[in-house]
């Protein structure tokens, strides 16, 4: 209470002059001492008071007995030092005095005032300049689920008025427009509002609604106002067609009240005096569209529009769009310049897209897409892997056939005729003219149900860094085994074994195997049920599940029971499903859609001339649009969305689970690499330099040096410790206090792992341990 | 290094006075100079004087400093040291107490005084330092697609002069051209990059290590580029350009680098050749589990005092960090250890910490132990534990 009269009473000269002299101290013993005063000290006043009068020089013969008692209580009634101090402050700035008029003007109850013409000076007058004093600040309290801001279109400018005083114009402004009837202001806000769990169609269809109306009604307004994403100024005037009460209406019902609708948060700071209402919680003075979801209720159920007064401002709304407005006042006009002058200085230098504010998840639900699933193909290298799915590609008439005779005839040209299938995926110089995969190559396809994309492993062992970027994207995999005599041996030892593990360790489930190149051996079905025996015992061994697992006996190069069942007669023993319709057996997998967003960057390019510089890679959690602000670690930097592309289409939206290729602004190249993390700088992903993981051992593991990888992302560290080793199935601490002294392979421990670099990383996440090129262990961050 | 002048009684004390030539001799200076040490060398030292109105003048003067050693700073890239200190000998310009870092510079001896006497372990590092069958400096590139570590391998220390990193766009379906153009910006940057550190001229072997083809990729292309250029002695030199195969481009590959084949044929029995094959040796029998090999500072001891680390096989693995432990008590601990092991006959092998072998030693907590025989439980305050860890041990290995 006390407070906000001091406030009200403070000007700006009289704030600043006590600005090094412990003004919190100042505020409270002034407004005490106006209130408690014993009597002797009323006394002293008063004589004191008389006595300053006497002794003012005539230029500052205006000074209030207000100030002059203030200056009494300061000085201890010392009356020439009382007056000094007026004359200085006062009579040598007679603008200064002119506001302590102002102020006496603005004790006349808020009715009145809200009829006069508002200068939009006075308006700030008390408010120093990016000092805003603290119980008048909002506490933003950030949104759960951010959707693009709609105070987001300023965040970037570098000279700009505050996002607080910007909304404190506008809501002015408007407040104005609607003096004769006291619509609410909810209705914008309401239409705006971003709480999509309440109820996100229909407030979905209101936005669509308001906006649409707004560009047609609007085209006298200059366009940029468009970008401006302070909706308040355009909002009021949008509802000019007649039947604008049924959807407010509705919206009203769901919102909640906030109960501003009359005086507004600011006019309450400004001229409440003694008898207005007691002071709000500030959080409800500066109310903020984010913060609908945050803000306590406030459970007045009359604080907003009656219906009837929505229809009312909506008609005079409607009548006042003709003539363009009342005749603007004096006040009114110079308003209109400041706010004209924020929206200049706002649309400057903007370099991001504006966001839509899309409520991803509802687009998502609506767009009734196929489902999406994504598989790593691994193997032993030479198992035919990039052939097999050259030949997948090619049987679903993803490649043509002229491609493909074009590939014959370089391969051939070169000596490998037998690659030609692999080059499908195979681009790179190097990759074919060793005839080797080096890096993960990605191609989609669809079937009737499902579309599918594919993660061409490279099976070579020095390429595993670049399979577990491959199989980190994965939602099942395909393991391709070498049927031919001597190979699936050999493969089994090395990357057959290894792949397998790595991928079960990274969470993927279900494994089809592939049993390749059967032609070899005359498709001989005993070689396949040794195969089938020997790979089934090690993978339930490795933990996958018996039910998780399916054979398929096929030939890449020829193409039998991959699209089309074979027809040779040798193989007719088989008559379980083709690859293909195996793939489609795959179940939808669930995905962490409303967590925050976390997309790995998987690679970075030029992307274009228009855009210079672009990431792909797979979302991992939450969901982006054209328009947000996104955190890049471990840089720190912030960036902004320009544009958005999945399989070289350009969206709105994208979300987890889905690669997409993301045009970013408001950053340099030299600041993301290949494994950072973009993620929403709401709710940002950590730089971490140490960690603790519950790891199954591949190996032998001492304290030792190890590369760590996560998808992409891959750096050098230490095993620091081993704190101890876990039970396979409960996961306690086994063996007692006593650390072990080495793991055994297939052994899980607890490994405190130390990382000469800082890198993002969170639990769970999966990380890879490597040393010496073999992986030594896998699994989660705790 | 020389040595100028050794002075050693038989209990140990007295003063040695060396002559550093090369940057290498700042390392071992490093590991020979500990704190409480004095040290006798030129210095270099602003001195202010005011005269009888008040006027100050300050010159700079070069002068003999005696001080006693509060902290060493070693900067291994510039091969730089600098031993701060209090001034124990009064002259005209410095009064006894006054702060001053030394730089030890090369070609100005210095003398050193130790104050705990010159040990074993000390004596070794000063012989070790005026060695004069040196053996060269071997640079070698760990790298793979976008990372590069140059680094020089020089008898005892392995020095990174750079890192190079550039983004490489990954393939893409249909822009496999991005790939290619990243990988030839990428050698650009990094054949620049090594020719600003390394004569590539100079015959000696160059180690070009990488998982995959990248180090190929930039053998081929250095030898294209000097054609492109005329420039005869790279040309001439390419015999020398080692393709080694290394798991990942991180620096501590270098492991795998020093263990090839290709590495020891050229670069037989070097210094860090042979520690790594001492770690190797280690991690082997440490991976038998038979209680042969053991780690860590508590465990190795036990087993010194045992007498399991002796005649006919015992070998001690330490790190020479440990001997440059601030706290004379904890040098002190170690030199007695080597000297035990030393005495019963086994081998005492101080690795050097500043090579890739001896961090990984340091991981083991700077010292580890191959025994003669093996031991159980060194680890184990009380005997009752190894039961238990044993039956799990057949139960959780599958």
């Amino acid at each position: 209470m006390s407070r906000h009269q001091n406030l009200r009473n403070l000007d700006l000269d009289d704030e600043l002059d006590d600005f090094d002299g412990g003004e919190d101290y100042e505020y409270d013993g002034l407004g005490d001492g106006a209130e408690e005063l014993s009597e002797e000290d009323q006394e002293n006043m008063r004589v004191g008071t008389i006595a300053v009068r006497e002794e003012l020089p005539p230029q500052a013969s205006h000074v209030t007995d207000k100030q002059i008692r203030e200056a009494l209580w300061h000085y201890y009634y010392d009356i020439e030092k009382s007056v000094g101090y007026l004359v200085s402050t006062y009579a040598a700035k007679p603008k200064a005095q002119k506001k302590s008029k102002a102020q006496e003007v603005k004790k006349i109850p808020v009715d009145e005032i809200c009829s006069k013409p508002f200068s939009f000076a006075d308006f700030f007058k008390d408010t120093p300049w990016l000092n805003v004093p603290i119980e008048r600040q909002a506490i933003l309290i950030p949104p759960l689920c951010p959707k693009g801001g709609l105070l987001g279109g300023s965040s970037d400018g570098a000279p700009k008025i505050s996002k607080l005083q910007a909304l404190a114009a506008a809501r002015k402004k408007k407040a104005l427009e609607q003096k004769s009837s006291n619509t609410g202001i909810e209705q914008p806000m309401a239409s705006l509002s971003l709480d999509q769990s309440a109820s996100g169609s229909s407030s979905e269809k209101t936005t669509t609604g308001s906006s649409s109306t707004t560009t047609f009604g609007t085209r006298a307004f200059p366009i940029r106002k468009r970008k401006d994403s302070n909706p308040h100024e355009k909002v009021p005037k949008a509802p000019h067609d007649r039947e604008p009460d049924l959807p407010p209406a509705d919206v009203q019902m769901e919102m909640e009240p906030i109960d501003q609708a009359e005086p507004s948060a600011f006019a309450n700071t400004m001229f409440s005096n003694a008898s207005s209402p007691p002071p709000r919680r500030f959080e409800s003075f500066f109310t903020l569209p984010y913060m609908n979801a945050a803000t306590p209720t406030s459970t007045d159920p009359f604080a907003g529009p009656s219906p009837d007064d929505v229809v009312i401002a909506a008609q005079a709304k409607a009548a006042g769009k003709g003539g363009k407005g009342p005749p603007k006042t004096n006040g009114q006009k110079k308003v209109d310049q400041i706010a004209n002058g924020v929206e200049a200085l706002k649309v400057d230098d903007t370099p991001k897209a504006t966001s839509k504010n899309l409520d991803v998840l509802a687009e998502f639900k609506k767009s009734k897409s196929k489902n999406a699933a994504n598989f790593v193909v691994i193997g032993h290298v030479d198992a035919g892997k990039s052939t097999l799915m050259g030949r997948l590609l090619y049987d679903l008439k993803v490649v043509d056939q002229r491609t493909i005779d074009r590939y014959r005839k370089e391969a051939e040209s070169m000596g490998k005729s037998s690659f030609a299938l692999a080059w499908v995926l195979d681009q790179g110089f190097e990759e074919r003219s060793r005839g080797v995969t080096i890096d993960i190559a990605m191609n989609k396809f669809e079937t009737e149900k499902t579309s599918f994309t594919i993660l061409d492993a490279p099976g070579h062992r020095d390429f595993i860094p670049n399979m577990i970027a491959g199989a980190a994207q994965a939602d099942f995999a395909v393991l391709v085994i070498d049927a031919s005599t001597g190979s699936f041996e050999s493969g089994l030892k090395g990357q057959t074994k290894e792949h397998a593990l790595l991928v079960r360790s990274m969470g993927v489930q279900r494994i089809i195997i592939v049993v390749n190149k059967l032609d070899t051996v005359n498709w001989s079905e005993e070689r396949f049920m040794e195969i089938q025996h020997q790979v089934s015992s090690f993978l339930t061994t490795a933990g996958f599940q018996a039910k998780n697992i399916a054979f398929i006996p096929c030939s890449g190069l020829l193409g039998d029971n991959i699209a089309r069942r074979s027809t040779e007669a040798a193989a007719s023993w088989y008559t379980g499903p083709t690859l293909i319709e195996e793939l489609d057996n795959s179940e939808p997998i669930a995905r962490a859609l409303d967590k925050p967003l976390r997309l790995t960057i998987g690679d970075i390019f030029r992307g274009g001339v228009q855009n210079p510089l672009s990431i792909s890679g797979r979302i991992e959690a939450g969901s982006l649009q054209t328009g947000d602000a996104l955190l890049a670690q471990p840089a720190g930097q912030k960036c902004f969305i320009k544009g958005l592309e999945i399989d070289s289409e350009p969206v709105d939206w994208a979300i987890a689970g889905q690669n997409v290729t993301v045009h970013l602004s408001g950053i340099e190249e030299q600041y993301l690499k290949i494994g950072d993390v973009l993620s929403s700088p709401s709710s940002p992903i950590q730089n971490i330099k140490q960690f603790t993981a519950k790891v199954l051992a591949f190996e032998f593991l001492t304290p030792m040096q190890v590369d760590v990888h996560r998808g992409r992302l891959h750096a050098p560290g230490t095993i620091k410790e081993i704190v101890a080793v876990l039970d396979k199935g409960t996961g306690t601490a086994v063996g007692g206090k006593k650390k072990p002294r080495i793991v055994k392979p297939g052994q899980v421990v607890r490994v405190v792992v130390e990382l000469d670099v800082v890198v993002p990383l969170e639990a769970p996440a999966r990380v890879v341990l490597r040393s010496n090129g073999e992986t030594v262990a896998a699994g989660l961050l705790e | 290094m020389l040595l100028k002048k050794q002075n050693i009684e038989r209990d140990g004390s007295g003063t040695i006075t060396l002559f550093p030539e090369e940057p290498e001799d700042m390392w071992h200076a490093y590991n020979l100079i500990a704190v409480n040490d004095l040290l006798r060398a030129f210095a270099i030292r602003r001195v202010t004087t005011e005269s009888s109105t008040g006027t100050t003048k300050s010159e700079r003067v070069h002068t003999l400093l005696t001080i006693r050693v509060t902290g060493l700073d070693f900067d291994p890239q510039a091969g730089q040291l600098h031993v701060s200190g209090r001034v124990t000998e009064e002259n005209k310009w410095v009064r006894v107490g006054a702060f001053h870092t030394l730089d030890i510079e090369l070609r100005r001896d210095f003398t050193l005084e130790k104050n705990e006497g010159w040990d074993s372990v000390s004596l070794d590092v000063v012989k070790e330092a005026i060695r004069q069958d040196k053996e060269g400096v071997v640079p070698a590139v760990v790298m793979q697609e976008g990372i590069a570590n140059i680094c020089l391998i020089t008898e005892h220390q392995t020095v990174l002069k750079q890192r190079v990193e550039t983004g490489i766009p990954k393939k893409r379906s249909g822009r496999s051209a991005d790939h290619d153009k990243g990988m030839v910006r990428f050698y650009e940057t990094l054949l620049d990059t090594l020719k600003r550190h390394i004569d590539l001229a100079q015959k000696r072997p160059l180690l070009l290590a990488s998982p995959g083809f990248t180090a190929a990729g930039f053998k081929k292309y250095i030898i294209d580029d000097a054609t492109r250029r005329g420039e005869k002695a790279i040309m001439a030199n390419k015999d020398n350009f080692l393709v080694v195969h290394s798991s990942s481009g991180h620096l501590h590959s270098l492991n795998e680098v020093l263990k090839s084949s290709e590495v020891l044929n050229k670069l037989k029995d070097t210094k860090y050749a042979r520690e790594t094959r001492y770690m190797d040796d280690f991690m082997a029998l440490l991976r038998q589990d038979d209680g042969r090999a053991w780690y860590g500072p508590t465990e190795v001891e036990k087993a010194v005092e045992k007498g399991a680390v002796g005649r006919g096989g015992g070998v001690l693995l330490i790190n020479n960090s440990l001997f440059r432990s601030q706290e004379i008590g904890v040098r002190k601990r170690w030199v007695a250890l080597v000297d035990k092991v030393k005495e019963e006959g086994g081998e005492a092998r101080v690795l050097s910490s500043d090579h890739e072998s001896g961090k990984r030693l340091e991981g083991l907590g700077g010292i580890a132990a191959i025994l003669t025989f093996p031991l159980e439980d060194l680890d184990d305050e009380e005997g009752e534990g190894e039961a238990v860890e044993n039956g799990v041990d057949h139960e959780a290995v599958i």
